[in-house]
This record gives structure tokens, C-alpha cells and sequence, in this order.
């Protein structure tokens, strides 16, 4: 059975239609990317699975359970972990408060606080620069120190899949790889299923795994990152010259 | 001097209160409400048995004060979770103007309460008598209610600070005053944080009442009001959704207020509150986003 199942899923904004009966599914383990150019709805889906923006139509699977109409604290402790556009730091709180934020839903458990703790360390050793200011003001950190900060945080809720969207953005490129090369890692280490939307498909063709080419709402291309970057079905994909 | 200091303080611990009430809402839920001032005066008015007379019959209000004050708290803390639970969750998707103008109706509904159950006639009692008695600090002879007023105020603030700090529920309420929908997509429960700030804030406005009670001998049902109103205009200079600008703005709106109380020349100390609002308008003017201007005020998308 997938982890996360979405079928004719369907996002409108007043009378603009976002996303149009998209379909796909993700196993889990599995890394899969959504790329296409800006307004093809990727973060619409991103944010309609979280459960922030309500759609309007279809149904969403989330390891076993209906999340359709859900509220997001409720898909968040499905498993769910969603790193936002433009990472949503909370920048008044300290950069360790803002990786605490996401432990408190596991509360109710025994032993969470050292779970929590334990976690902590895991995301420190991973980011040790973030150990390193883990008491100073999450919103004086430079963009990179806050996408591994929201990154971390993703981590802390103990997610089954991650969402990351645009972790590239306004970052300088070797600081990108940085981030790339951790989420990487992480991956390997934690068997995360990673769900990443970019604008560009040479990250994910870099990377490997799965990629779905969105775009007007719609998937376009749905395969093997590697073998759609070599063609050339791609680019008219992307491009959409076989409307013109 | 001294006297000047102490009212200036007493004063602004009410204001700093009410804003602190007032804060605590928008900054999860971008609601200013108005109903606020009217939660003050039901608390008041929850320590008399319900009578239209012009005496007052203290019900609530000959419990001891271990008890009474507790019992106050809690009423407020009550009627504004009741607030939110009957009120304003339906209004959750709503722009902000048409929570506000909700806040208003609901303060109405209230305060029309009371007028059925009590009437609109001023109502004298005199709650805590023991309080009034003045003490001497410093050749400065002083009711030593301004005294516990002054005291109990640092003590909630310093109280609410390490609240915010120490707690998982503060830090819940901190990060969901930022951003609430990120808050959300971290487990933080939207409901549990929302209820939780209106019973802080209903409890603030409990210990206003009770302040206020005491203070002036005085129930009316509009008093809610006036301090709401003045508590509105702190929270605003402080910065929306800034607790610590609130409080700020709270204090030196006393200050403003018993300061020209005591500097205008008497014929234009009926205006007094003229001076004060034209202080506001000028602060408003150089630092429109108020003095410590909120994180995350901008648009939620």
C-alpha cells in the first residue's frame, strides 16, 4: 500500500483553478520530486496535503487514513512534515525553541521528553551549526542557516514523509548543495520518504529518484528523474511547445 | 513626587492589563476584540446577586479574598472561553473586520446582560474594605490598594513572562502568534491555543475587575469600556500583537494621563484626555507600526 495516495485532486482560488485532477502516489521510501515553471499549482498541492489549503475536489491518503478536509495539526501527526516556500522561520523565537515547536504533539506518549531530547541531539549533530546558535534569535540566522533550521524542525515531529518546498530558493548555489547534500543523508539514515518540489528539474536529475513534471495545474510527465532529463520530451514538456 | 509615581504606576498596571487581554487575542487570531471590556464588567458584576435596586446585594463579593479572587478569575477566564467557543470560532475564515465588528455585537450582547439583570444604575459597594487604608512609604502617604495594584500587576506580568517562556503552552502561543498556520502543520492544535489565550485573557480581565472594583467603589456596566478603550489605544501604540509593547504602552498611557493630570494648568484639565489622545496621535505618527512592532503581523496567506 502507498504512503500517500492523491487522486483528481482538484485547488481553486476563487475562480482560478490551481491544480486540475492530479493523481499520483508515493511508496514508502521513495524520493520523488515535483518540478515545473511558476503557477503549474505544485505548492498548492504541497499545501492542500498539508492540509492548509482546502480542495476542491477528489481525495488524499495518508498512510492508510482519508486526510481530506483534515486540519493540518491532525495530518501532521499522521506523519506528515512540510517545510514551507520561503522556510517560515518563527524569527521572535530562539533557533532551539522553533525545533521544539514540532515535539509537542507526541506529548501524550511516555517518554517523549527524551525521545524529544534524543531528537534534538540528532538534528544538532546533523546541523551543528544550529547547536552553535541554538539560543540566539532563529530570525538573525543567515537563509541557509534557516532552511537547515526548518529542515531540522521537519525532522524533530519524527515524520514518515517529509515535504519540502523550493528548498532552493534565494539560496546561493553552493549553499544549496550543502542542503542537498544533508537531505541526502538524512534520507539514507532515516529511511525518509522525501517529497521535494523545485522549479528547475536539474536538481532532481542530479539527485535520481522519481520526478512528475507539473504544469497549468496539471502532471504533464511522470518517471525516472534520470532518463526524462535526457530527453527531449522534457523541454517540450516544461516549455509546452506542442501548444504553439 | 512620589504620589505622582505611584498613581502613574497604578493607573498604568489597569492599562497594561487591559492590553495585555487585548494582545494575547490578535496574536493567535487577529481578532481585536472589542467584547473585552465587557467581560470586565461581567466579572464585576458576578460578585452581586442579580437586583435591579440602587443597593447592591453582595453575593460573591463577601467571600473571603482567597476565595473571591480565584472565583473572579475563573468567571473570566469562563465567559471569554464561551466567547470563542459560541462566538467567534464560527468566525475563524473571517477577514479580520468582520471578527471585529462580531467582538462588538458580542460586547453588546453582554453588557445588555447586565443592564436586564442589574440595571444601568451605578452601583456602590466596597470590596476588600481593608485595602484602603493608607500607608506611609517615604513621607508619601498611600492608599495601600495602589500599593497590591502595583505589586499584583509586576506579579502577573513577570507570572505570564515565565509562562510564555518556560511552557510548552507558551511556546505553543508564541509560535502560533507568528505564524499560525505553520504552528498548525507542527502539531500545534489551532483550538487548544485559541481557548488557551481567551482564558488567559479572560483571566487578565477578571483581575481588572477586581482591580477596578476595588479601586473606584463604583459598578456601572459601562465601566468596561472606558478602560477598554484606552487599553485598545495601548495595544495599538505598543504594536498589535507585541505583549511586551502592550505592556509598555499600557504604562506610559498612565503615566501620560497622571502627568498632564498634575502639569496642565486647571482650566484645561477637563481636556486632559484631548492631550493624551493628540500624544497618541503624534506617537502614531513617527512610528506607525508601533513601538515594538509584532513579528509575523503580515498577511497569513
Amino acid at each position: 500500500m502507498s504512503l500517500l495516495a492523491l487522486s483528481d485532486i482538484t485547488i481553486r482560488y476563487s475562480r482560478l483553478t490551481a491544480v486540475r485532477d492530479v493523481s499520483f502516489s508515493m511508496d514508502e521510501g521513495e524520493i520523488l520530486f515535483i518540478t515545473g515553471p511558476n503557477g503549474a499549482g505544485k505548492s498548492s498541492l504541497l499545501r492542500a496535503i498539508a492540509g492548509v489549503t482546502p480542495v476542491a475536489g477528489g481525495r488524499i491518503d495518508l498512510a492508510g487514513h482519508e486526510i481530506t478536509g483534515q486540519a493540518p495539526e491532525n495530518i501532521a501527526r499522521l506523519g506528515f512534515s512540510m517545510v514551507p516556500e520561503g522556510r517560515d522561520v518563527f524569527g521572535s523565537l530562539t533557533t532551539e525553541e522553533n525545533l521544539l515547536v514540532g515535539t509537542g504533539m507526541h506529548a501524550r506518549e511516555r517518554g517523549w521528553r527524551s525521545r524529544a531530547a534524543d531528537e534534538l541531539e540528532a538534528v544538532y549533530a546533523t546541523f551543528p551549526m544550529l547547536k552553535e546558535r541554538r539560543h540566539g534569535q532563529a530570525g538573525l540566522l543567515s537563509g541557509g542557516q534557516q532552511q537547515m533550521l526548518v529542515i531540522g524542525r521537519a525532522l524533530m515531529t519524527n515524520p514518515r514523509l517529509v515535504a519540502i518546498d523550493e528548498p532552493s530558493l534565494g539560496l546561493a548555489p553552493n549553499i544549496n548543495d550543502q542542503v542537498y547534500e544533508r537531505l541526502i543523508a538524512l534520507r539514507a539514515q532515516r529511511q525518509l520518504t522525501l517529497l521535494i518540489v523545485e522549479q528547475s528539474s536539474a536538481r532532481a536529475m542530479m539527485v535520481g529518484g522519481r520526478m512528475i513534471l507539473m504544469r497549468g495545474g496539471q502532471i504533464v510527465l511522470d518517471g525516472d528523474a534520470r532518463t526524462l532529463g535526457n530527453g527531449e520530451a522534457i523541454q517540450a514538456a516544461y516549455f509546452g511547445y506542442e501548444d504553439h | 513626587m512620589l504620589q505622582i509615581l505611584f498613581d502613574a504606576l497604578s493607573l498604568g498596571s489597569l492599562y497594561a492589563l487591559g492590553a495585555l487581554g487585548i494582545a494575547l487575542i490578535f496574536g493567535v487570531m487577529r481578532l481585536v476584540n472589542f467584547a473585552h471590556g465587557d467581560v470586565i464588567a461581567f466579572c464585576v458584576f458576578a460578585l452581586l446577586w442579580p437586583s435591579t435596586d440602587a443597593m447592591a446585594i453582595v453575593f460573591a463579593g463577601q467571600l473571603p479574598w482567597y476565595l473571591l479572587v480565584p472565583f473572579v478569575l475563573l468567571c473570566g477566564a469562563g465567559l471569554s472561553v464561551l466567547c470563542e467557543i459560541i462566538v467567534f470560532r464560527r468566525f475563524r475564515q473571517a477577514n479580520p473586520a468582520t471578527m471585529m465588528i462580531a467582538s462588538f455585537a458580542l460586547g453588546f450582547v453582554i453588557r445588555y446582560f447586565l443592564l436586564m439583570l442589574f440595571s444601568s444604575r451605578p452601583k456602590s459597594i466596597s470590596l476588600l474594605p481593608a485595602l484602603s487604608q493608607p500607608v506611609e512609604i517615604f513621607g508619601a502617604r498611600l492608599p495601600l490598594l495602589q500599593l497590591i495594584t502595583i505589586v499584583t500587576t509586576m506579579v502577573i506580568l513577570i507570572g505570564l513572562t515565565l509562562f510564555m517562556r518556560q511552557t510548552r503552552f507558551g511556546l505553543e502561543m508564541r509560535a502560533a502568534a507568528e505564524n499560525f498556520s505553520m504552528a498548525r502543520m507542527l502539531g500545534v492544535r489551532a483550538n487548544r491555543v485559541i481557548m488557551g489565550a481567551f482564558a488567559l485573557s479572560g483571566a487578565l480581565a477578571g483581575a481588572i475587575a477586581l482591580i477596578f472594583g476595588s479601586q473606584t467603589g463604583t459598578l456601572d456596566i459601562q465601566m468596561g469600556a472606558s478602560i477598554m478603550l484606552m487599553a485598545f489605544i495601548a495595544t495599538v501604540i505598543g504594536g498589535l500583537g507585541s505583549l511586551g509593547g502592550a505592556v509598555l504602552a499600557g504604562f506610559l498611557l498612565g503615566a501620560a494621563s497622571v502627568i498632564m493630570q498634575v502639569m496642565l494648568p486647571i482650566d484645561a484639565r477637563p481636556f486632559r484626555d484631548a492631550f493624551v489622545y493628540g500624544a497618541v496621535i503624534l506617537v502614531l505618527l513617527f512610528r506607525p507600526q508601533g513601538l515594538i512592532a509584532a513579528r509575523g503581523t503580515k498577511e497569513r496567506v
